[in-house]
């Protein structure tokens, strides 16, 4: 995948297939120290023990681990290629997990088109609470669909027509203030 | 939120004009896209993002766009599944944003199955190989 934005969907996946409720998506990119992370936080099941080890292993692909999901060997083959690394918490309680990448890395993909990423979360399982924090040296955007829906009121779904087309704009704007007018949607 | 409290109290009506005619009409299409990694990596995405365009374009209220995971047939992927009420399922497969168009107009709006993009229809090809 040449995105970091179809690796967050992916694993945001798992989170969602694991039961979970609430997704926490972190980015924070700090240049001065060179590191762009990335952080999924969910209330899922969290995942077995005994697999912990075994789905970040690329040539474990059984039936059973993708499951899990191979996206966690993915992400973890990514953070080897950008001397970085992959780390996940698991208990029954939820899963963290965070890939830590060498920001200036050549090998490192571009953020992508994260907008559709969340967009597509957001509406695709209205269901689920998202936040969205995006912090880029000392500016930081935040997307809550829990403040949204409280201004929407109570049981109106995020999904309809007219909602997803004001969530794309909140989106793009609000990424585009992150990084000083650039477009974010390419 | 960036916008005025004008402008969403706007969204809002408009949001609850929505939610009425869905219930009114009762359960409605429900287009169902795999976002397994396979799913993913064969560019489902741009698929599901396409089918929520179209049907935002042409203003279709009672049409749902939901993501799944893992359908079980990688080599199919991006498999699209659409449910309506009292019919079949019809399961597509190998999407692209380009069948998405198709499918929305011929099926969606008009009600007849593009045949050519089934699984039925793939499977026949290769077992005719
Ligand atoms: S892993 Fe490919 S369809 Fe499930």
């Amino acid at each position: 995948m040449n995105e970091l934005s179809l690796y967050i969907l992916d694993l945001v996946q798992n989170s969602i297939e694991a039961g979970a409720t609430f997704v926490k998506i972190e980015i924070v990119e700090d240049l001065e120290n060179d590191i762009f992370l990335i952080s999924i936080e969910d209330n899922g099941r969290g995942i077995p023990k005994e697999l912990i080890n075994e789905v970040t292993n690329p040539f474990y692909t059984t039936r059973k681990t993708r499951k899990v999901g191979l996206g966690l060997a993915l992400a973890s083959q990514l953070a080897k290629d950008c001397n970085g690394k992959l780390i996940i918490d698991s208990s029954e309680n939820g899963t963290k997990v965070k890939i830590k990448l060498q920001h200036s890395h050549i090998d490192r993909p571009p953020i992508g088109n994260i907008v559709d990423t969340l967009l597509l979360l957001v509406c695709g399982t209205p269901d689920v609470d998202f936040v969205y924090v995006h912090r880029a040296g000392k500016k930081e955007f935040v997307f809550d669909t829990n403040k949204l829906k409280s201004v929407l009121g109570e049981g109106v779904p995020l999904n309809l027509p007219s909602v997803q087309e004001f969530i794309k704009e909140e989106l793009s704007k609000g990424l585009s203030n992150l990084f000083g007018g650039a477009n974010f949607n390419d | 939120m960036i916008k005025s409290i004008q402008e969403l109290e706007e969204i809002r009506k408009k949001a609850l004009e929505e939610l009425e005619f869905r219930k009114q009409q009762g359960e409605g299409i429900r287009i169902v896209v795999g976002m397994a990694t396979c799913g993913i990596a064969a560019g489902a995405r741009p698929v599901m993002l396409k089918f929520v365009e179209e049907i935002q374009k042409r203003n279709l209220k009672n049409v749902t766009v939901v993501q799944t995971g893992c359908i079980g047939l990688c080599k199919y992927e991006p498999i699209v599944e659409v449910y309506e009420p009292n019919k079949e399922k019809v399961t597509y497969v190998k999407m692209t944003p380009e069948k998405v168009s198709k499918v929305v107009a011929e099926h969606i709006v008009n009600g007849k199955p593009v045949y050519e993009y089934t699984i039925g229809y793939e499977e026949n090809k290769e077992a005719n190989k």
